[in-house]
């Protein structure tokens, strides 16, 4: 089956609030070997100006995860997890995500492309505080196979 | 490497100049620690059956694991992870991790490009496995003063 080119624009509900805790930031800081004491330490992190530690940059991707979570269970959207392939991946930050943040997540569909029997879907995420406030935006573009 | 490292000034950055260069180490404890701390446990990244299924050389590293690990070389030398305002990576080749001998990943962050009016600059990082490069198109834009 093929991507549904009619999911392009379409907006899913925001995600539940995702609370940012102090030791999942150090969890993932040490996983992606991100040494620098704003990450660990909270004293460091007040000290730079931070009210907790700093996520690693690359953070959001779990709260983006739980909106391409939606994308692929769409029923309608016929996009065949066992056929993706993470093509490419940005973040365009407000501020960094520090412990203590309840971010809310939107996904949009900027776009869906076919290219040589493949598809291309572009998943913009937008990532929110309590306040609604811009923390980041995540885009994916997600390569789907096509039948080989 | 201290939370008051100064911060690098942007009108003392030249075009071409690397700012930070390392080699990463990825073993398979990586994988399963990336996978567990990220929640994405896609069998591909620790179960080298699945990956032959699928057509691969072997497991290989997340890709969101290399972006997320070749980036801090450069928040090392900013001295503040908040100064990356934007981070972009398109995923072109496989980090393939031995199980035995693991998998070194070599970076290099070099200045493309220095925006005075916006004090910014754009880092580019050249990732290497295996003498190829897996990343295209890495780019950072970095707030300096």
């Amino acid at each position: 089956m093929a991507v549904n080119p009619e999911i392009k624009g379409r907006v899913f509900p925001p995600t539940e609030p995702y609370l940012v805790g102090r030791e999942k930031v150090r969890e993932f800081a040490r996983a992606v070997g991100a040494q620098h004491p704003t990450h660990h330490d909270v004293a460091a992190a007040r000290a730079a100006g931070y009210a907790d530690v700093v996520a690693p940059t690359t953070f959001a991707v779990v709260v983006q995860e739980l909106t391409l979570a939606q994308l692929l269970a769409e029923p309608d959207a016929g996009i065949d997890f066992s056929r993706v392939v993470h093509g490419d991946q940005r973040f365009s930050s407000t501020r960094p995500i520090v412990a203590g943040d309840e971010l809310t997540a939107t996904v949009t569909v900027a776009d869906v492309k076919s290219l040589g029997g493949h598809s291309m879907v572009t998943a913009s995420t937008d990532v929110v505080d309590a306040d609604g406030g811009h923390v980041v935006t995540a885009i994916s573009t997600l390569v789907v196979r096509g039948d080989e | 490497m201290t939370a008051n490292t100064p911060a690098p000034v942007l009108a003392e950055l030249e075009q071409g100049q690397v700012v930070a260069e390392r080699t990463l180490a990825f073993s398979r404890d990586s994988l399963v620690r990336y996978a567990g701390a990220s929640g994405d446990f896609n069998p591909i990244h620790y179960r080298d059956d699945v990956a032959a299924s699928v057509g691969l050389p072997g497991v290989i590293a997340h890709g969101m694991l290399t972006m997320g690990a070749v980036v801090q070389p450069v928040v090392d030398w900013l001295g503040d992870p908040g100064r990356i305002r934007d981070y972009q990576v398109r995923f072109t080749r496989p980090v393939v991790v031995d199980p035995v001998a693991g998998a070194e990943v070599e970076v290099t962050a070099t200045v493309a490009r220095i925006d005075a009016e916006a004090s910014t600059a754009r880092i580019d990082l050249t990732v290497r496995f295996g003498g190829q490069t897996v990343l295209g198109r890495a780019q950072l834009v970095v707030g300096l003063d």
